[in-house]
């Protein structure tokens, strides 16, 4: 589930027939059944309660539990509201937040710096048509197919200090997994190798979707390809590029399974999602505490949510 | 993917030739931490002990055998099996009722209802574990449905969580679907009497087959593939399924890479053999809606 979806509107697909007038739905209403309006009822209705029921009352629980002391043992109702101590607690009792939070800085930085790009880039040079295009475009994609966890064990095969290939070719002696100086950046590669794959499909996608024209119009024009790229595909691209900024920052936000193989997220690769999880089901269930850095997790993830959904409904809509 | 038309297929310049190196190149270093592994696997670990990683030779089976009967695959595979099936349907069979409703009729409340969705597809899933681990505890299950009692450490738990979380997109994906299908449809199916039931099941879910594919495809491989709700909400250590299995082997696999590699290539095998099936699926899932086809 470390993957994000592209959710993205279907400018090819015409808008639903509007011929619904206010006074039009109201007939449609009323031929319904009894029966019919019990089914539709219960359509919206069993699905609305898992959801809420599983995400979104346990999100608002979180946001409260955030304001309290409780233990995560006691009963419910010895919880006391001890206002935004918890918030104080993380930001400055806490050794691991700072270096979680630069971490999850430093994720976002390489994922949106390098990855994508470099996943742009490749795009753009499968999108000409090429001969072979399919199988370069297979061998890019085919990390995306493997979890985040499985990644980590397929590049120990690489980093590991004695049996691992790296250091057999260089004749070096890094524990890439280990050593606190150099983890985040090995888990980053392996993380943007596939990402670099999951970028490339969704602006192969986009990019198929550009009106050739457009291009056409550029090259009679006598622009260069690079320039035409930039001045005429890119902007086109928009929605694409709103969609591929959120999701790269909500995949380096939801960074988790990778170290949690490596080493559950400490020494060196601490993220925020990592520190949430140790203070559940690590050895001190420390739920407040817990409850207030995956508040700062939720209220970051919602913000760039919201930007999302605004882009894909707008598109939806024309 | 793309259709190699004589017409649009350009003479090999330098420069075309230059462009194909430098696919392959970058191709191949995608491919190799994958064929590294496979590679890897297939070698005797005193052989590779004695003779160092790069060398070649010690040919074997041997890590595939040991790492099966160890780490007990077949069980895991099963629990996986158990949790994706189930889950892969319930999830298409919601979100195609929601969607349905989205798409069939013109409410205010549609957009709200679509974002409460979406919405909680994109949720980070750490940031709900608290209330949810303690909810998970605190639910009880006949004991016929789950030896734990509860939904914690149980395979219906697993299950709900991954429908409540992967439900979002598929509503997303297939209202938009079911928006573009001429409404004559719904027309004609009134003025024969059919109910709001047939009109899903019998006019509506046939024409969405294509979307469903794609999407039991993506959610199949999703779900294989979801470790942390596995990780956090399971405790029994033989009914994890495989993904986050592995990383409760590692104690045993810890010396030897070899059996690592083995063990990583038995749990990827089945997203392959479903990536190299049905990539046309696959793909089309994920991008659904970006383009058409």
């Amino acid at each position: 589930m470390s993957d994000l979806p592209l959710i993205q509107a279907d400018r090819a697909v015409p808008p639903p027939a509007s011929t619904t007038s206010t006074g039009g739905r109201r007939r449609r209403l009323r031929l319904l059944s009894r029966t019919d309006r019990v089914v539709i009822t219960l359509m919206v209705l069993v699905p609305l309660l898992l959801v809420t029921g599983f995400v979104w009352l346990p999100a608002a629980a979180t946001v409260l539990l955030s304001g309290t002391n409780w233990d995560g043992i006691g009963p419910l109702n010895e919880i006391e509201f001890v206002g935004a101590r918890n918030y104080d607690d993380v930001v400055n009792i806490y050794p691991p937040f700072v270096p979680a939070i630069q971490h999850n800085l430093l994720w976002l930085a390489a994922l949106f710096v390098v990855a994508t790009p470099f996943g742009m880039f490749l795009a753009v040079l499968l999108d000409k048509e090429l001969r072979g295009s399919r199988f370069y475009q297979t061998a890019l994609y085919l990390p995306v197919v493997l979890s985040l966890a499985l990644i980590g064990f397929v590049w120990q095969l690489l980093y590991s200090r004695d049996q691992g290939l790296i250091n057999a070719v260089f004749n070096s002696n890094v524990d890439w997994y280990g050593d606190s100086n150099v983890n985040i950046w090995a888990v980053l590669v392996a993380s943007g190798w596939r990402h670099v794959g999951y970028i490339m499909l969704l602006y192969l996608a986009g990019l198929k979707g550009v009106d050739p024209s457009l291009r056409e119009a550029a090259a009679v024009d006598g622009a260069s390809e690079a320039r035409t790229f930039f001045r005429v595909v890119f902007p086109v691209l928009r929605p694409i590029n709103i969609i591929v900024l959120v999701v790269t920052v909500i995949e380096s936000l939801r960074a988790f399974d990778l170290v949690w193989v490596v080493n559950k997220g400490r020494n060196g690769l601490e993220l925020i999602s990592a520190l949430v999880t140790q203070n559940v089901v690590g050895e001190a269930s420390r739920i407040g505490f817990g409850s207030a850095l995956a508040t700062i997790m939720l209220v970051v993830s919602l913000v760039f949510i919201t930007i999302y959904l605004a882009t894909v409904m707008r598109e939806n809509r024309e | 993917m793309s259709v190699d038309t004589p017409a649009r297929r350009r003479k090999l310049t330098p420069a075309r030739l230059l462009l194909h190196g430098f696919l392959i190149a970058v191709s191949l270093a995608w491919l190799f931490p994958i064929a590294w592994a496979v590679l890897t696997s297939l070698r005797s670990y005193d052989y590779t002990a004695a003779n160092g990683y790069v060398s070649f030779g010690g040919w074997t089976f041997d890590n595939y055998v040991t790492a099966w009967r160890t780490a007990e695959f077949g069980q895991h595979f099963l629990n996986s099996l158990y949790i994706t099936v189930p889950a892969v349907l319930l999830t298409l069979f919601l979100a195609s009722c929601v969607a349905f409703v989205i798409a069939r009729f013109s409410w205010k409340l549609n957009v709200v209802l679509l974002g409460v969705f979406t919405a909680a597809n994109l949720l980070p899933q750490q940031a709900l574990l608290i209330p949810l681990f303690r909810m998970f505890t605190e639910v009880p299950l006949p004991e016929f449905l789950s030896d734990s009692e509860l939904l914690y450490d149980s395979y219906w738990g697993l299950i709900l969580i991954n429908v409540a979380f992967q439900c979002g997109f598929c509503v997303f994906v297939l209202s938009n679907y079911m928006k573009a299908l001429p409404r004559d449809l719904y027309e004609a199916a009134m003025v024969d009497g059919a109910s709001i039931w047939r009109q899903y099941w019998q006019v509506t879910m046939p024409l969405c087959r294509p979307a469903l594919a794609a999407l039991a495809t993506l959610e199949v491989t999703w779900i294989y593939n979801e470790f942390f709700w596995a990780t956090v909400l399971m405790r029994t250590g033989d009914k994890f399924p495989v993904t986050s299995s592995l990383n409760n082997l590692r104690g045993e696999f810890f010396t030897d890479n070899n059996l690592v590699s083995a063990g990583s290539v038995l749990v990827a095998i089945p997203t392959l053999v479903i990536f190299f099936m049905l990539q046309r699926h696959f793909v089309r899932g994920l991008t659904l809606g970006a383009s058409k086809g």
